[in-house]
């Protein structure tokens, strides 16, 4: 009994928070747009009947998601800057979680509390100084400026270079702290049998540290992609009108148009795109959980 | 006991493998080794023995090039080896923690120093097959090291070191993950493969029945010295000093006056009122010096008439007995409240033995029994 009450918990967790939403989102998805409230029809109606409610549903949104090449132009540019980013993120987030497992046993809890420190810090508020930062008068020009790097100020603010600077930024401690648990446990006698068996530091590092990190590299890397790829606030703060991304296109849709079966249908897609990275991200835990036991 | 023909450090044309010339390193403040000179011998089977953070381990690191020499320096067949990285060096090890990469499985493994050097495929395969063949691992070729037993894993080890045919083969605590039987099996087979292979064998222990039953010659360390340097016999038989006898097995160690009695003989007043022991030495003690008596309880006779023909004997009461069933440890207390450890096979049943608890018996042995330290 307190077992079953164990596992009911999360179950009903995720059918509440979930697959109820989701369901009603779906629904949406598959009406029309009418001038409403809620903005669209059918509404479910009991005297009307279950039958003739769901001969009212159609894919008619889906279909127009292909004829207008906004839609899938905004899919295919979500996913390559979340790849791109995704790729800058373990680039730099890599040498970092090295840095630290490495770091003297003193140094690491502080090391590990610099990497959590911005979550203190509202989200909103770290992409708006960003703003600040970026912007043509922002700090960072005025420093190049200063030091007379540059003669004209840049323009990254309201480009694509300022999204992935947001991203990498917001994103890091996702892939630090993966590939730092993972490279935290890693034996140092290990590197030094590599060296002891002919290997010099670069391919004991390629042979030894990088595969024994996989798991935490892949860990890592999905829970940036996920995440960036539904990204709606650091491309609108920081991308401008000229950057493209699903979660922008979906909230112009839902608040601008007011289309909400439109931005449901939106929405049903790229949760079926998702859907494959978080199944390889599933499998990927647990082949790690079952390697540690 | 008799001496294998094999003693190279005997013959002085001999050239060593390995030479340390006035080593000395230090870790900050503190001297790990210190000035420290030896030689070991090719096909030799080198024990460093003694307690943790006595050095040996360092010694063994600075051979395997993990470790610098903060002076002197280090010849590998002639040549200083001293700057030489690891990878460079045809000098393997075999890690305590046996660091198996736990990515691959037991034949990539081995292979793993061997296709560093870029053997050809055929001659890789012919040399991991014999590895496995040497070590009885055949069947466990696809296994990953989490798949397999303590002890399989600590052959896989020995396999991966020994692929490369190295001059020198470094093992750190070998056996200190495994249980008592499997370790005593695993040191004959050690030796066996040393023997196969003509290796050159250094161990580091500090289990001083391990370093006995395998090694060649044994060396006693402690704060980074070396105490002794000798064959297992000769440092159980002759120790040159109370640490080094007091180290290797059981022993007593009576502390008393010493005087000549004779050629190489000595006298030793041990407590007032008591008959001096005789004991013989080579070493020359001035009159009156203190000295050291070491005596190994197997060799101290129990009996409970006065022998007649023995040259030392003491009267004791017996306080305690340790029942190991091959053997019985006596322990008896004699003049002054000391206690004095005997031995004795039990080599008839126990309701047929002599003795038992708060007997008066007396303790005997030769002159030549035992050793006379200074120290």
């Amino acid at each position: 009994m307190r077992r079953v009450f164990i596992i009911i918990v999360p179950y009903l967790w995720l059918l509440a928070l979930f697959l109820i939403p989701f369901a009603i989102v779906l629904k949406i998805s598959l009406s029309d747009v009418a001038m409403a409230r809620p903005p669209y029809l059918p509404q479910f109606s009991w005297e009307a009947g279950p039958g003739a409610f769901l001969a009212q549903l159609d894919f008619e949104n889906f279909t127009f998601l292909t004829t207008d090449d906004l839609y899938w132009k905004a899919y295919l540019s979500s996913l390559q800057i979340a790849a791109t980013s995704t790729l800058l993120t373990l680039l730099i987030g890599y040498p970092i979680a090295y840095a630290m497992a490495r770091a003297p046993e003193e140094w690491r809890a502080t090391l590990m509390m610099l990497v959590i420190l911005p979550f203190w810090t509202s989200f909103l508020i770290r992409v708006y100084s960003w703003m600040g930062i970026l912007s043509q008068e922002g700090y960072l020009n005025q420093l190049l400026l200063g030091l007379g790097v540059i003669s004209e100020p840049l323009i990254i603010l309201n480009t694509k270079a300022a999204v992935y600077i947001g991203i990498v930024y917001t994103y890091i401690p996702f892939m630090i702290l993966p590939i730092y648990a993972a490279l935290h446990r890693l034996d140092s006698s290990l590197i030094e049998a590599a060296e002891d068996l002919g290997c010099s530091r670069a391919k004991a590092f390629w042979l030894i540290t990088v595969p024994l990190s996989r798991n935490g590299i892949i860990a890592g890397c999905f829970l940036v992609f996920i995440p960036t790829l539904g990204e709606f606030v650091i491309p609108s703060l920081l991308g401008g009108s000229g950057t493209l991304m699903i979660g922008k296109v979906l909230w112009e849709e839902f608040f601008n148009n007011r289309d909400w079966p439109v931005a449901s249908a939106v929405a049903v897609v790229l949760v079926l795109i998702l859907i494959i990275p978080i199944v390889l991200f599933q499998q990927n835990q647990q082949k790690q959980n079952e390697a540690q036991s | 006991m008799p001496e294998c023909a094999f003693a190279p450090w005997t013959d002085p044309g001999a050239e060593p493998l390995i030479r340390f010339r006035n080593v000395t390193k230090r870790f900050g403040d503190f001297t790990a080794v210190r000035d420290l000179t030896l030689d070991i011998y090719e096909h030799e089977f080198f024990a460093l023995l003694g307690p943790s953070g006595c050095g040996k381990t360092t010694m063994m690191r600075m051979l395997a090039g993990f470790e610098t020499p903060s002076s002197g320096h280090i010849e590998l067949a002639g040549q200083n080896i001293v700057p030489v990285p690891p990878n460079k060096r045809a000098v393997n090890m075999m890690f305590q923690s046996y660091a198996l990469f736990p990515h691959l499985n037991v034949w990539d493994n081995i292979a793993f120093g061997l296709k560093r050097d870029g053997m050809p495929k055929d001659a890789l395969r012919e040399r991991v097959a014999e590895m496995l063949k040497l070590t009885h691992l055949e069947r466990f070729a696809r296994r990953k090291p989490h798949q397999i037993s303590g002890g399989q894993r600590q052959r896989v080890a020995l396999a991966r070191s020994l692929a490369k045919a190295p001059k020198l083969l470094l093992l750190d605590e070998p056996m200190g993950a495994l249980d008592k039987k499997l370790r005593q099996e695993t040191q004959f087979e050690l030796m066996d493969i040393q023997e196969k292979t003509g290796t050159t064998f250094v161990i580091v222990t500090h289990d001083q029945e391990e370093a006995m039953t395998v090694a060649s010659r044994v060396a006693v360390m402690d704060e980074g010295e070396l105490i002794q340097v000798a064959t297992p016999s000769a440092i159980y038989e002759a120790p040159n000093c109370v640490y080094v006898a007091d180290f290797i097995g059981d022993v007593n160690i009576i502390e008393g006056a010493a005087h000549r009695a004779g050629d190489k003989h000595y006298t030793v007043h041990w407590a007032d009122g008591q008959a001096p022991l005789k004991a013989a030495s080579d070493k020359t003690f001035s009159p009156a010096q203190n000295a050291f008596l070491a005596i190994r309880p197997e060799k101290v006779l129990v009996t409970a008439e006065r022998p007649a023909d023995a040259e030392n004997t003491i009267q004791g009461r017996i306080h305690d007995i340790a029942y190991l069933g091959n053997i019985s440890t006596y322990h008896v207390e004699v003049a002054g409240g000391r206690m004095l450890k005997a031995q004795t096979a039990n080599t008839r049943r126990i309701e047929n033995r002599g003795f038992t608890w708060e007997n008066r018996v007396w303790l005997s042995w030769d002159s030549t029994a035992g050793v006379l330290l200074e120290r």
